[in-house]
C-alpha cells in the first residue's frame, strides 16, 4: 500500500480582488469572477462553448506569476491571489480594442449592429474616443450569396464564436478561418460563397452569436440588428442533461 | 533484432570496412548537394570503377562536415578537399596513391575545425546516413540496447536529470524534469513527438541533424519513449527538407526491417513505432500546441497553455515533445552517462550547442561548440572574423524571437543564463553576423516582417499587433516617423510581449526591444532627419464615432 494524504473536498477557497470567494475544482477564474459579480471584459469567450482564449482583453494579474493569464483560460487553484484591474491592465484592454478597431473597416454609423455591438460597447466601457494606430483600410468583401444571412468581413473581429457554435452546438462545422495574420478570415465549406454551402443548415446559430455586426440578418437597416445569446445556455443545458 | 545481432551486424560492417585501404567522404548534404555534390559523388564512384579500385577505395556520402561555405567538401583519407566541383573527381582518385592535390585542399588545422567539441555532430563526415550497417558500426542503437537490457525507465530518466541537459528547441527547458512529468502523467497511451520544424529564417542546425545522421534521431527517440511509457512517436519535419524526409524515411524502414523499430526491441516486451508527419512549413507549427493541433489534422493554431502536452498533447494523452537536437544528445549521454555530459559547458548550460553562422562571416556554416564558449572566439576564431575588413556590429541569436549582442559584449560566455541576461535568446541556434553597414532598425524591422506574416492571427496582440508594429518601423526606416510614433512602438512591444497566447507573439517585439536597447541611436537618427519632423503627430489619430 502506498502512503497518501486525504486530498479533501472538491472545493477550493481563492482571492478575486481582495474578494475571498470559493469555487468548484475545475472552475475557471472567470466563471468564479462572474460568479460573485466582478466582471472581466470578454469577446471571444462564451458560455456552453469551447474556450479559444483569443482576443487577450481577459488577461489577469496572478500575485506569484511572473505572466498574465487569460481568466478564461485558466483553471483555479487554491489560495490563488487574483487582479482583474489596474492601470496596466486597462491600458492592455484599451490597447487591443483599438488594434480590433483599426484592423478592419469600422464605421458604426452605417452600421447595422450600431447600438447593439458588442465591440463598440466595449469600446465605451473602457473609454476609448480615439485609435492611436494607423488604420489598415483593407478592402474587404460583404457575402451576401445566403438568402437569409449575410457576412460583412469588414466588421468580423476574428473571434471565432461562430465557428465554434456551428462546429459544437450545431454540428454542421460550415465555417472555419483561413489564412494567416491580418490575412486570415472566416470562410464556409472550402472557402466558397455561404450561400452555396452544403452542410450549412440555416439555423442561424452563428449570426446571433456574433458580436459584431459582421453576421447579421439580411434585410436589416442601419441600428437594426440585435442579437439573442439566451439560446445557448439552454442547449448546453439540455446537452448535459442527456445521459 | 537480438542484442547478439546488432554487435554481430556491426562487426561485420567494420570487417568489410577494414579490407578497404582508402576512403573518400563526399559530403551529400543540401549545403552540398546544392553546389552539386551528389553529381561529384557519382563521378568519384565511376572512376574508382573505371580504373578497377572497387575493391581498395570506399565511397560513400556523408553528413555536413560544417564549413559549407566552402563546399562541396570532400575527403580523401586525411586530407580534406573544398570547393570541388564534380570534373575534379578523376584528380581525386589519382591522388590517393600519389600527392594531394594542392590547390583544393583545406586546413583542417584551422580554428574552425580544431576548437569545436562533436556530440551530436560526432559521426558527421563518417557514417553513410543511408546506410544502416554502416551507422551500427560507428556506434548507432547501442545506446538503446544498454536501455532495454540494463536499465529501467527511471534509472534512464535518473540518468538524463543528472547529464543536465536542456532542451534545444528555444527555451532550454530541463530535458530530465520534462521525461518525468510525462512519466509521473497517468494513462495507457502516451506519445513522443520530434519537432523537426524548425522555421527560424537562417537555421539549419536541426536539417543537418535529420540529415547526416537519422538514426540517431531515431535512437534518442526510441530511449525517450521507453522512460516515460510511450509506444508511438511522430517526427514532424517541415515538407521543405525533402532530404530530410527522404533519409528518415529510409532510416524508419530500415530499423523496423531490422527490428530495431517495431515489437518486443531486443526481446524485451518494449513495443516502438515511429512516423513521419509532413508540415507545411508555418513558423507557428513548431510551437508545441500548434504542432500538435496540426498532427491531428487541424488548423496549427496554439492552444492556451495549461494545461501542457505533458499531461494532455496529442489526442488528449501525454506526449512528450523534443527538439531534434535534444534527442540527438541521448544516446552519447547514455552511452558515456550523464556525468561525462555534465562536465562539459557551464554550471547551468551542459553539453554542446550546434550554431548556424551565417551573415557577415568569413566561415559561414554549422558549428558545434561546448556551452560557455566566449562570443568572440566564435566569431574571430571559429568564424574566422568579419570579411572585407569591416568592423563587427552586432549578432542576432535565437532568430525572429531573440536578440542582438553588440560589439562591447563581445566577451560574454554562449549559454542560456548570459543570453538572455542581455536581452537575446538562445534560441534554437541561429546566429546572424552584421557589420557595421547594417542597419539595425531594418533588421527589425525585416524580422517584424516576419512575424507579421507567421503569425496565426489566432489572437488580437500578435495578429494585429505585429502587423501595426511593423508598420511603424517601416515608418521609421522611411523617415516619415515622428517621436510619438517610437513611443507608441514601444507601448506597443510591452503590451504584445505580456498579452499573447503562444511564444510567437510573446517574442516577436524581442527584436526591437534589443535594437532599442543597443542601437537607439540609430531610431533617433531616422527620427530626426525625417524631412517633415514635428512633435505633433495629432494628424494620424483618427476620431473614432463609436458614440454615435
Ligand atoms: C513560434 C514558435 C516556434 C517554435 N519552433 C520550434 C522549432 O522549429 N523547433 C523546435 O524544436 N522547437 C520550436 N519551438 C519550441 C517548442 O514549442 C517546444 O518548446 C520544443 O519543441 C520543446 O523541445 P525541447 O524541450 O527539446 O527544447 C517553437 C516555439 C514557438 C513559440
Ligand atoms: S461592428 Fe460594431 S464596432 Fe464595428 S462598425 Fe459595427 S457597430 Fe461599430
Ligand atoms: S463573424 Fe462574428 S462571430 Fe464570426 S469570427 Fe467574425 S466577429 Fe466573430
Ligand atoms: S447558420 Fe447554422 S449551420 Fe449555418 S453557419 Fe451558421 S451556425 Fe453554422
Ligand atoms: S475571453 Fe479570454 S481570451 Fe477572449
Ligand atoms: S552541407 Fe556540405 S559541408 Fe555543410
Amino acid at each position: 500500500m502506498t502512503t497518501s494524504i486525504d486530498v479533501g473536498s472538491e472545493s477550493l477557497t481563492l482571492r478575486i480582488d481582495d474578494k475571498d470567494v470559493s469555487c468548484r475544482k475545475g472552475d475557471t477564474v472567470l466563471q468564479v469572477a462572474r460568479e460573485n459579480g466582478i466582471d472581466i471584459p470578454t469577446l471571444c469567450y462564451m458560455e456552453g462553448l469551447s474556450i479559444w482564449g483569443g482576443c487577450r482583453l481577459c488577461m489577469v494579474e496572478i500575485a506569484g506569476s511572473p505572466k498574465l493569464q487569460a481568466a478564461c483560460a485558466t483553471v483555479c487553484t487554491e489560495g490563488m491571489n487574483i487582479s482583474t484591474h489596474s492601470p496596466r491592465l486597462e491600458n492592455y484592454r484599451r490597447m487591443i480594442v483599438e488594434l480590433l478597431l483599426a484592423e478592419r473597416n469600422h464605421v458604426c454609423s452605417v452600421c447595422v449592429s450600431n447600438g447593439h455591438c458588442e465591440l463598440q460597447a466595449m469600446a465605451v466601457k473602457l473609454g476609448i474616443d480615439h485609435v492611436r494606430f494607423p488604420y489598415r483600410f483593407p478592402h474587404l468583401e460583404v457575402d451576401n450569396s445566403h438568402d437569409r444571412m449575410r457576412m460583412d468581413h469588414n466588421r468580423c473581429i476574428l473571434c471565432s464564436r461562430c465557428v465554434r457554435v456551428c462546429a459544437e452546438v450545431e454540428g454542421a462545422h460550415t465555417k472555419d478561418i483561413k489564412g494567416r495574420g491580418v490575412l486570415a478570415a472566416i470562410i464556409h465549406d472550402l472557402d466558397q460563397n455561404w450561400g452555396e454551402s452544403e452542410t450549412c443548415t440555416s439555423c442561424g446559430k452563428c449570426v446571433n452569436i456574433c458580436p459584431t455586426g459582421a453576421l447579421t440578418h439580411r434585410g436589416t437597416a442601419v441600428g437594426e440588428m440585435t442579437k439573442k445569446t439566451t439560446f445557448l445556455p439552454y442547449l448546453t443545458l439540455m446537452r448535459e442533461a442527456q445521459p | 533484432m537480438k542484442p547478439e545481432e546488432l554487435t554481430a551486424m556491426a562487426e561485420k560492417a567494420r570487417k568489410q570496412d577494414a579490407h578497404f585501404a582508402h576512403h573518400i567522404h563526399v559530403c551529400t548534404e543540401s549545403g552540398c548537394v546544392s553546389s552539386q555534390s551528389d553529381v561529384l559523388l557519382k563521378n568519384i564512384a565511376d572512376q574508382v570503377q573505371q580504373r578497377g579500385l572497387k575493391g581498395t577505395v570506399c565511397v560513400k556520402g556523408v553528413g555536413c562536415m560544417g564549413l559549407c561555405c566552402n563546399g562541396p567538401l570532400l575527403k580523401a583519407d586525411d586530407t580534406m578537399y573544398q570547393f570541388v566541383k564534380p570534373e575534379h573527381a578523376g584528380a581525386i582518385v589519382e591522388s590517393l596513391a600519389a600527392q594531394p592535390v594542392a590547390e583544393l585542399v583545406c586546413d583542417t588545422k584551422q580554428p574552425f575545425f580544431t576548437r569545436q567539441k562533436l556530440i551530436v555532430r560526432e559521426n558527421a563526415g563518417f557514417i553513410d546516413p543511408e546506410n544502416l550497417a554502416d551507422c551500427v558500426a560507428h556506434g548507432a542503437y547501442r545506446a538503446l540496447l544498454k536501455v532495454l537490457t540494463t536499465m529501467t525507465p527511471q534509472q534512464v530518466i535518473a540518468e538524463i536529470s543528472a547529464s543536465g541537459l536542456r532542451g534545444r528547441g528555444g527555451a532550454g527547458f530541463p530535458t530530465g524534469l520534462k521525461w518525468a512529468t510525462v512519466s509521473k502523467a497517468g494513462g495507457r497511451t502516451k506519445y513522443v513527438i520530434c519537432n523537426g520544424d524548425e522555421g527560424d529564417p537562417g537555421a539549419f542546425m536541426d536539417r543537418s541533424v535529420m540529415e547526416g545522421d537519422p538514426h540517431r534521431v531515431l535512437e534518442g527517440m526510441a530511449i525517450a519513449a521507453y522512460a516515460v511509457g510511450a509506444g508511438q512517436g511522430i517526427l514532424y519535419v517541415r515538407a521543405e527538407y525533402p532530404l530530410a524526409v527522404k533519409r528518415l524515411t529510409r532510416a524508419i524502414n530500415q530499423a523496423r526491417r531490422e527490428g530495431l523499430l517495431g515489437h518486443g526491441l531486443f526481446g524485451s516486451n518494449f513495443d516502438f513505432n515511429v512516423e513521419i508527419r509532413l508540415g507545411a512549413g508555418a513558423f507557428v507549427c513548431g510551437e508545441e500546441t500548434a504542432l500538435i493541433a496540426s498532427v491531428e489534422g487541424k488548423r496549427g493554431m496554439p492552444r492556451p497553455r495549461p494545461p501542457y502536452p505533458a499531461n494532455s498533447g496529442l489526442h488528449g494523452c501525454p506526449t512528450l515533445i523534443n527538439n531534434v537536437e535534444t534527442f540527438a544528445n541521448v544516446p552519447a549521454i547514455i552511452d558515456r552517462g550523464g556525468q561525462w555530459f555534465a562536465g562539459i559547458g557551464t554550471e547551468k548550460s551542459k553539453g554542446t550547442k550546434i550554431f548556424a553562422l551565417t551573415g557577415r562571416i568569413k566561415n559561414t556554416g554549422l558549428i558545434e561548440v561546448p556551452m560557455g564558449m566566449p562570443l568572440r572566439e566564435i566569431i574571430y576564431d571559429i568564424a574566422g572574423g568579419i570579411p572585407d575588413g569591416k568592423a563587427f556590429k552586432a549578432v542576432q541569436t535565437g532568430g525572429p524571437s531573440g536578440g542582438c549582442i553588440p560589439a562591447e559584449h563581445l566577451d560574454i560566455t554562449v549559454d542560456y543564463e548570459s543570453l538572455t541576461k542581455l536581452g537575446s535568446i538562445m534560441g534554437s541556434g541561429g546566429m546572424i553576423v552584421m557589420d557595421e553597414t547594417s542597419n539595425m532598425v531594418d533588421v527589425a524591422r525585416f524580422f517584424m516582417e516576419f512575424c507579421k506574416s507567421e503569425s496565426c492571427g489566432k489572437c488580437v496582440p500578435c495578429r494585429v499587433g505585429t502587423y501595426e508594429m511593423h508598420e511603424l518601423l517601416d515608418r521609421i526606416c522611411k523617415r516619415q516617423a515622428t517621436m510619438a510614433d517610437l513611443n507608441l512602438l514601444k507601448e506597443l512591444c510591452d503590451m504584445v510581449k505580456q498579452t499573447s497566447l503562444c511564444g510567437l507573439g510573446q517574442s516577436a517585439p524581442n527584436p526591437v526591444l534589443s535594437t532599442l536597447r543597443y542601437f537607439e541611436n540609430e531610431y533617433l537618427k531616422l527620427i530626426q532627419s525625417a524631412p517633415t519632423a514635428s512633435a505633433d503627430d495629432g494628424a494620424k489619430h483618427v476620431a473614432l464615432e463609436v458614440l454615435s
